[in-house]
Formats: C-alpha cells, sequence, structure tokens
C-alpha cells in the first residue's frame, strides 16, 4: 500500500516536473510552476527558507521521501532500474556505505559553490542534472512532435498548434548532458540507487537528516528469518539482514521491502529511540552557499543550426555573435555576481524562453549558466517568462513594467557594419523598433541635413534588450550590438 | 454539346485543325444566346469543360484570339534539386499548355523578366510541341534596369532564340507608366528603340506593336497621342469591376483607359482580370453575394465575364499556376456569357463593398522582388490581405473575439512568412518602390503592419 501510494505520487512529480522542461507555451508553468520551486537546491539557492524548512522537517519524520518522490532525477533512475534488472527480481545485494566519497563530493560541491566555481556546483546537482537531459534530449523530441500536430494543423486551417523551432543552444552543455545520463544510466541499471548514495550531495545531506528522523523502516527481529530477500530487494542496498540492521542514510523509503517480505517482519513506523532535531548541517551549508565568490566572465561561441533559404529571396546570411566583453544576463538578475552564485544551470529559463535569446554559456567557470545573445531574436518587452520559471532566484520575478526600466546593458553603434556606410541607403530599423526611445537617427554629416541618416544610442535610456541589434539588416555581424552589464540598474 | 463525346477521339493535330476552321462559327454562334439552363447542365456533369467552344474576338489585322488568354507569369514552380531556390516544373507547364490549347486558347503572353527570367523559355518549350501558326506569341521589351539601346535590343533578340521563334505576334512596350513619362522617353524614345521595334514590324518580325500600361494618366495620354506615328496596334491594360471606376493610388480607372482605346479602335487586351486573385479570394459575406445570384459559377467568374464583356476587348490574360483554375476560366468562356446591364450594376454595387475592405492593392507580380534585404514583401502583404477579408485584423483589444483574432494573426503570419523575410527586417531603402506597378509605398505599408504587429504582440493595440 505505501509502495502504490510512493509509485502514484512519484509518477506525478515526474510528468509534472518533465513537463516543465518541455511545454514552450508557458501553460506548464501556470499550473506546476512549484514543482520546480521546491526541488532543494535551488530552493537553496533561492534561499527559500520555508520550503528548505519544510523539506527539512519532512525528512527528518519522514526519511528520505524527497529523494523516491520530488527528486526527477531519482524516479528516473528507479524507471531505469526497473527496465535494467527486468530479467532478475532479487537483483540487489547489501553493501557498505562509501562515506568518504560522499562527503568528498559533498565538501566538493560546498566548496565550488563558495568559491563561484557554477559550472562545478550545476554539474552536481541531481534537478539540474536531470533539467539538462530533459532540455537537451527529451525537448527536441517534445518539438519535434509540436511541429508534426501545427504541420497537421495549418493543413486543417487551425490555430491550436504552431511551429517551434528546434536548435541547438550549446555543444559542450549537450555533451555534459548526455555524460551524465550515460553515466546516470549505467549506475541505475546495475545498481538501483548507487549514483544517489555515493554522488549526490543531496543525497548526503538528507541521508544525515534521515539517520533521525521519526519514522522509519524497521525489521521485527522475532519475526525475521534472515532470509535475506528485503536485501536482495533494494535498490538502495542498505538493509544489512544478516545483523538486522538498516543503514538509514541510503534508504530512500521506496518501501519495496515491505512487499517483498513474506513474514511481515519489516515494517515503517515510528523508530523506538526518539531522535535529536539537527538543523545544523543544512544551516551551515545554506550560510555557504550564501558567501560570495569573484566571477569571471567569458563569453562562449556557439554554434547555431544553419537554416535553408528557399528560392526568389535574397539570400539571408546567418548572424554571428558578436565579441562582448561583459556577458548579458537576463533581466531580474540583478548582474552577473548574483546570477552565477544562484544559478544551477537547470535550463529550465533556456527551455521556456520563446524569443530564442537564452542558451547556456560555454565559458569554463560559467559552463552550462545560461546568458543572452540576439543573432535569434531579442528580449522582447512583453516577455518574462524566464523570471517566472526560475526556482533558485537566479532571475527574480519581475513584472513587464518593472522590466522596462531594468537596464542589463547597452547598445553600441559599429559604424563600419553600418548599411548607411556600406551600402549607402537609408535604414532607420534600429530606431525603429527601441522599445525605449534610446536610438535616434541624425544626419551623418552635420552641415548637411539631406544626408543619410546615423543611429546615435542614448545610454542613459537604452536597457540592452537587443532589438537593434536583431533587427539590424547588417550581417553577418550587426552593425548595432548590445554589451552587457556587470550589475543592473534601474533607469 | 453535341460535340463533347466525340472530342476524346480526336487527335490533338486533328483537333488543330478543327479549332482553326470551325470555332470562329460556332463561338459567332453561340454567343450571347446560351440559356441559364444550358449553362447549368454543363456544369453539373462533372464539370464538363468543352473544347470547342471557346469563344474568340478577331483583331483588325485578322487574327482569331480567344477571349482566354495565357499569362506566363505565375507558371508553376519546384524546389531545385541542387536545393538552391527554385525552378519551373517544365512538366506541369506543358500539361497545363496541353490543356489550354486542347480547350480553345491560342494567345500566350509572357516576358524576359517573368518567374525570374525562366518563362520565355519554359513557354518556348511548350509552345514548340506545336505549329507555330496555331498560336499567338506575345512577349515585351522589359528593359527596367538598363535602357540602352545595345542592351534593349539584345533582350528583343533574346525573346527569339528563348521562345523558338522567328517572328511574334504582340510585341509589347513592358509597363509603361512606371517611373513617368521621363522613364518612358528614356526606354524607347532617346535609345531609338521604337524607330527600331516599327521597321522591326516592318519586317515582319512584329506582327503587332504595342505597350502595356500602370500609371498616370499624363503618360498614357501622351504614349496614346503618338498613335498617329507609331500606330499601336493594340494596348494592354488593367481592367476589372474594381478598377473600372475605382483604381487605387495613382493609377487610371479601366472606363477611361478603355473609352479612349475604344475611340481610337485599338484593341484592348486585359491584365490582372482578377487583381491577382484579389477579387477570387474576397470577404466571406461578398462570396455569399456573388454565389447566391449565380450559385453554380465561381466568384473568379464573375470578373472574367466582366473583362469579356466589353466589346473592343481582344483577350484577357490570366496567369493561371493550377489546372483547377484553367479548367474554371475556360469554362467561363466557352462560351462567354455576357453580364447583363443589371449584372454591371450588380458588381459595381460589389465593388463599392469590397472598397469597404482595407486591404492593400497588392497583384503579386513579385516586382518588386528579390529585396535585397530578404524581405517576402508579397507575402506579408496577400498574409495581410487574407487577415482583413477573414476578418482578423482587429482594431482594438476590446473588440469581440480580439484574442482568437490575435492569435491567428500571429500564427498564421509566422506560417506564411518565415521570421527573416518578415516586415520587422524592413530597412525602408525605398528600392522596391519604383518597381511597383500598382504605385504600392512598400515601405510605408510593411512599417504600418509591422507596428500593428508589435501592438499585437504587445498587447497594446
Amino acid at each position: 500500500m505505501l509502495r502504490k501510494i510512493r509509485l502514484t505520487i512519484a509518477i506525478l512529480f515526474f510528468i509534472g516536473t518533465t513537463l516543465l522542461f518541455l511545454d514552450f507555451t508557458g501553460t506548464a508553468h501556470a499550473w506546476l510552476g512549484w514543482m520546480a520551486k521546491i526541488q532543494f537546491i535551488p530552493a537553496i539557492l533561492a534561499l527559500n527558507v520555508a520550503i528548505i524548512a519544510a523539506l527539512v522537517i519532512i525528512t527528518l519524520i519522514f526519511g528520505r521521501i524527497y529523494c523516491s518522490v520530488i527528486c526527477p532525477l531519482g524516479v528516473m533512475q528507479d524507471i531505469i532500474a526497473r527496465f535494467g534488472k527486468r530479467g532478475k527480481k532479487l537483483p540487489y545485494n547489501y553493501s557498505p556505505a562509501k562515506q568518504w566519497l560522499r562527503y568528498i563530493l559533498l565538501a566538493v560541491f560546498v566548496i565550488a559553490c563558495v568559491a563561484g566555481i557554477g559550472s562545478l556546483a550545476a554539474l552536481l546537482d541531481p534537478y539540474a542534472s536531470f533539467g539538462r537531459i530533459a532540455n537537451s534530449f527529451l525537448q527536441p523530441v517534445y518539438l519535434w512532435c509540436n511541429n508534426l500536430l501545427a504541420y497537421f494543423a495549418e493543413r486543417a486551417d487551425s490555430y491550436a498548434f504552431y511551429s517551434a523551432d528546434v536548435w541547438l543552444r550549446s555543444l559542450p552543455t549537450m555533451i555534459i548532458a548526455a555524460a551524465v545520463l550515460v553515466i546516470v544510466f549505467i549506475l541505475a541499471w546495475r545498481n538501483g540507487r548507487s549514483y544517489c548514495n555515493t554522488i549526490c550531495p543531496v543525497g548526503t545531506v538528507l541521508g544525515f537528516l534521515s539517520r533521525f528522523s521519526l519514522m522509519k523502516i524497521s525489521i521485527d527481529e522475532d519475526k525475521c528469518i534472515s532470509c535475506n530477500l528485503c536485501a536482495r530487494k533494494c535498490k538502495a542496498a542498505c538493509i544489512d539482514s544478516k545483523n538486522h540492521k538498516i543503514d538509514y542514510s541510503r534508504c530512500v523509503d521506496c518501501f519495496d521491502c515491505i512487499d517483498e517480505c513474506t513474514h511481515n517482519a519489516i515494517s515503517y513506523r515510528i523508530a523506538r529511540r526518539p531522535v535529536e532535531k539537527k538543523e545544523k548541517a543544512i544551516d551551515s551549508s545554506r550560510r555557504t552557499f550564501v558567501s560570495t565568490a569573484a566571477i569571471v566572465a567569458t563569453t562562449g561561441l556557439i554554434e547555431a543550426q544553419e537554416k535553408k533559404v528557399d528560392g526568389g529571396l535574397a539570400a539571408i546570411e546567418d548572424k554571428k555573435i558578436p565579441e562582448r566583453a561583459t556577458r548579458i544576463t537576463p533581466p531580474g538578475s540583478l548582474g552577473i555576481k548574483h546570477f552565477s552564485q544562484h544559478c544551477t544551470a537547470c535550463q529550465l529559463c533556456v527551455s521556456v524562453c520563446p524569443n530564442q535569446v537564452l542558451r547556456p554559456s560555454g565559458g569554463l567557470l560559467t559552463l552550462m549558466q545560461p546568458e543572452m545573445s540576439y543573432e535569434r531574436g531579442y528580449c522582447r518587452p512583453e516577455c518574462v517568462k524566464c523570471s517566472e520559471v526560475c526556482p533558485a532566484g537566479a532571475i527574480k520575478p519581475i513584472t513587464k513594467e518593472e522590466k522596462t526600466a531594468i537596464q542589463i546593458g547597452h547598445a553600441v553603434w559599429v559604424r563600419a557594419n553600418c548599411i548607411v556606410e556600406t551600402d549607402g541607403v537609408e535604414c532607420g530599423n534600429c530606431a525603429r523598433h527601441c522599445p525605449s526611445g534610446a536610438i535616434q537617427m541624425v544626419p551623418r554629416d552635420a552641415n548637411d541635413p539631406k544626408s543619410l541618416k546615423i543611429p546615435v544610442v542614448n545610454i542613459e535610456r537604452c536597457i540592452g534588450c537587443g532589438a537593434c541589434e536583431n533587427l539590424c539588416p547588417a550581417r553577418p555581424f550587426s552593425a548595432i550590438y548590445v554589451e552587457g552589464h556587470e550589475r543592473h540598474r534601474t533607469i | 454539346m453535341e460535340n463533347s463525346n466525340k472530342d476524346k477521339n480526336i487527335s490533338r493535330r486533328k483537333f488543330l485543325k478543327i479549332v482553326g476552321i470551325g470555332t470562329a462559327t460556332s463561338a459567332a454562334a453561340l454567343y450571347g444566346c446560351t440559356s441559364g439552363t444550358e449553362k447549368s447542365s454543363s456544369t453539373k456533369a462533372a464539370r464538363q469543360i468543352p473544347t470547342d467552344k471557346m469563344t474568340y474576338r478577331t483583331s483588325p489585322k485578322g487574327d482569331r484570339v480567344s477571349l482566354l488568354g495565357y499569362g506566363c507569369m505565375r507558371w508553376p514552380t519546384i524546389p531545385s534539386p541542387d536545393g538552391n531556390g527554385d525552378i519551373i516544373d517544365q512538366d506541369t507547364v506543358n500539361e497545363l499548355v496541353d490543356y489550354a490549347i486542347k480547350h480553345g486558347v491560342n494567345y500566350f503572353d509572357t516576358s524576359p523578366v517573368y518567374v525570374q527570367g525562366w518563362s520565355e523559355k519554359s513557354t518556348g518549350i511548350a509552345l514548340s510541341r506545336y505549329p507555330r501558326e496555331s498560336y499567338y506569341l506575345a512577349t515585351k521589351l522589359s528593359n527596367f534596369s538598363n535602357y540602352t539601346r545595345e542592351n534593349s535590343i539584345e533582350m528583343y533578340r533574346q525573346s527569339f532564340k528563348d521562345l523558338q521563334t522567328d517572328y511574334i505576334d504582340y510585341y509589347l512596350l513592358h509597363s509603361i507608366g512606371n517611373g513617368g513619362i521621363e522613364t518612358f522617353r528614356k526606354r524607347y524614345i532617346e535609345n531609338g528603340m521604337i524607330d527600331y521595334l516599327m521597321k522591326e514590324r516592318e519586317a515582319g518580325r512584329i506582327r503587332n506593336l504595342g505597350f502595356s500600361f500602370h500609371g498616370t494618366v499624363d503618360v498614357f495620354d501622351e504614349v496614346l497621342a503618338m498613335h498617329d506615328k507609331v500606330h499601336w496596334d493594340f494596348v494592354q491594360i488593367q481592367l476589372n469591376y474594381v478598377d473600372w471606376r475605382h483604381a487605387s493610388g495613382a493609377n487610371v480607372n479601366a472606363e477611361y483607359l478603355y473609352g479612349e482605346l475604344v475611340k481610337r479602335g485599338i484593341p484592348a487586351i486585359i491584365m490582372e482580370p482578377l487583381l491577382g486573385g484579389r477579387l477570387s479570394n474576397v470577404p466571406e459575406h461578398i462570396v455569399a453575394r456573388l454565389k447566391q445570384r449565380r450559385p453554380e459559377d465561381s466568384v473568379a467568374s464573375w470578373a472574367f465575364r466582366f473583362a469579356g464583356s466589353h466589346e473592343d476587348v481582344l483577350t484577357i490574360l490570366s496567369g493561371m499556376t493550377y489546372m483547377e483554375h484553367l479548367q474554371d476560366n475556360i469554362l467561363t468562356y466557352s462560351p462567354l456569357t455576357p453580364l447583363t446591364q443589371d449584372d454591371y450594376d450588380y458588381l459595381e454595387e460589389t465593388a463599392q463593398l469590397m472598397l469597404k475592405y482595407p486591404t492593400i492593392p497588392c497583384n503579386d507580380c513579385k516586382y518588386c522582388m528579390p529585396c535585397p534585404y530578404g524581405i517576402d514583401i508579397p507575402a506579408i502583404l496577400l498574409h495581410y490581405n487574407k487577415c482583413v477579408n477573414e476578418g482578423n485584423v482587429p482594431k482594438s483589444r476590446k473588440d469581440d473575439g480580439y484574442e482568437k483574432m490575435r492569435r491567428t494573426y500571429l500564427i498564421s503570419y509566422d506560417r506564411s512568412v518565415p521570421k527573416l523575410r518578415q516586415a520587422d527586417h524592413c530597412t525602408g531603402c525605398r528600392q522596391c518602390v519604383e518597381h511597383c506597378p500598382q504605385s504600392i509605398d512598400i515601405p510605408a505599408e510593411l512599417h504600418r503592419i509591422d507596428r500593428f504587429i508589435e501592438q499585437l504582440k504587445q498587447d497594446t493595440l
């Protein structure tokens, strides 16, 4: 019974969380956005005290049910393990915990956070790992299916579906996602939950807490005949049936053993010895996340897929990413420093960005953390989706009205590229599309008011949205591009 | 009607002979005497399209020209095998030409610049399979970009090669009026081309010399006044039931143009009878209005009957890309049922109703293309017109059904025009403006549409 409840809730959570990474319309987030926000590491990065406290209390009462129900990477491993051991009914065996490895990796994680090596911390966050896998491999499939429906909808004159572009946002991030998927897959296929109980820092922290939990799986020594069935069923390899002991730091409360025991010797109940509450561990780790570190920003070159052009029309060259001295982070992220400290690189914002602006960075220290670029679209005035979905507080929620006054960068005109200079024609497309009226067109020859007009940027009014850069006719490099700001300001 | 079964068995060559001899009489016999019931019985029988009932008109020089002329500006294209743009689908062109000739069409109008410059060649391939005397060829001196005498003569001679012929039945000075009288003088007078072409006419390589006209009234009057010297054998004008009294922009009402030609006894050849499909793709209630009056006839047939009902019209050009359009037009003219006075009044009322729809007078001729910055101008304008006609252009967000209209407009826009070719990429360089025969201020319209779309996207309409 307990197992069935666990399975039902786990499946609901898994589908819901996965949907967040697939849906590009914003519908799923309106209903299920909270599922990302209750994830452990994002909640810590967001300093979401209420959620952290709730997760700690749940763990202290029920044990690591977070790992078997809420964590999408955990549930994914259960699914893989189920297929992996299809042939054998009792595939596992007890093995001692690899405590040293667990704590070393936890220490690496904490140090990475403190030292500001966001990419290393992000690599170990199970939720973010799942996010990258879903974003890299499941979303394209989802989009292709959507595009197929859109194809039929178009032929049926229906507007129920519209097609969305599928493009490779970052090769390094995809490779990392693939590598993590392979590792998790092999570990889960062969040994159930060994990733959670040796590598995952969340597993280690919650495992530490669950040793003191109120409710526990326990073996009734009077009923137990030491048949070892439970140990061979346990995907966490934590039941030492010979000694009638369970390693609670690794038990994820899947309840498989209860159903397996033929003598009703295993039950889930209040542990005999009351446990002292200990919140220190989590408190200290939270504090470490808050501490700051200097970040050097680098820009990465990301290869976008080429687009085929059709005939009878002038060929359009793809835009190339300009070299930006400072990378651009989304409005609401307050600045580069805040963003790198809080972002866990789960790719949720990248999944929902409808304008193809956000993509994972290729820089070493910020690897996989999103950044903005405007070759495929620009940060449109009516959209604040990334700020709505961010579970880690790296992008704080903002309104459309607030966005009009947040300066994330400023536009820079490159005379040599401007078509007024190269083609000798009138243009002004940047000024025409500037949502904040920061660009004016002035005669290039001050003495000749009839001469062709060139754009001048009032950087006090520019918010760095990239409309000018994206819509600039100069190709492959725009004649006007956006430089990011280290710290965003309100104008 | 009694011939319809027999026709299936006669060979094409034999048929062509029959066309040559028999059509004039049958057309004359049936002209104007088809009753409503006869017409409906032919359409009911699974659209049996007669092969021998085409209406013909005779030119002052004695050419018997089918009332339906084939415009070769919109030949079907397919993606090029090398993946680089589109090429003409020659097999389909051949099929269309075969069908047209089989059903009595004998006038083919092309130009060196049509379909990215491939139209003449393609038309030549399709027509060279028939005896040269069985069809009339029309092409044009389309010296838009280079006015020099050498280039113009080179273009003229190339037409003969591409069309695989040693004479051209109808040769036109292409699109007079575009760019005003100055451009006309540069293209044809100052370089001596008009004298050259008149000599070619004397030599018999050009059988009829004329011009096609788009533009302002002063240019038309001046060029027509040259009739005494040049003797225009025909003039090609834009005529349809909207342009008759309500020509758009700087263009001249067709009633005036046609009237001036009739006064001088110059036959008129009609272009844009359907306004590039705009008189076929009309708002729902106009469809209902026209269908109600003649339920079995297509909406387009009204426009063709309007053009054909003018007695001094020699032929009416239609750029038929699809077999269905060709069949429908053949049906309309096999034979023509002329409009009654009542019908004329009805169409004038219809024209006035249509003017209430703020569509942009783009006929998809693609003269403005390619835009150097990659914009797909006709696709943007046609999409806008489609949304106007279908009632998907909201005036304000408080309109009933605003959300649905907004979604429809934005999604169908992305479907009709690739993102990089949409109106927001228009630089306003104005290089397209002088090419538009309908004198549309293209950048202004694109910027207006872009502002509208921006308001839809931002929900600030």
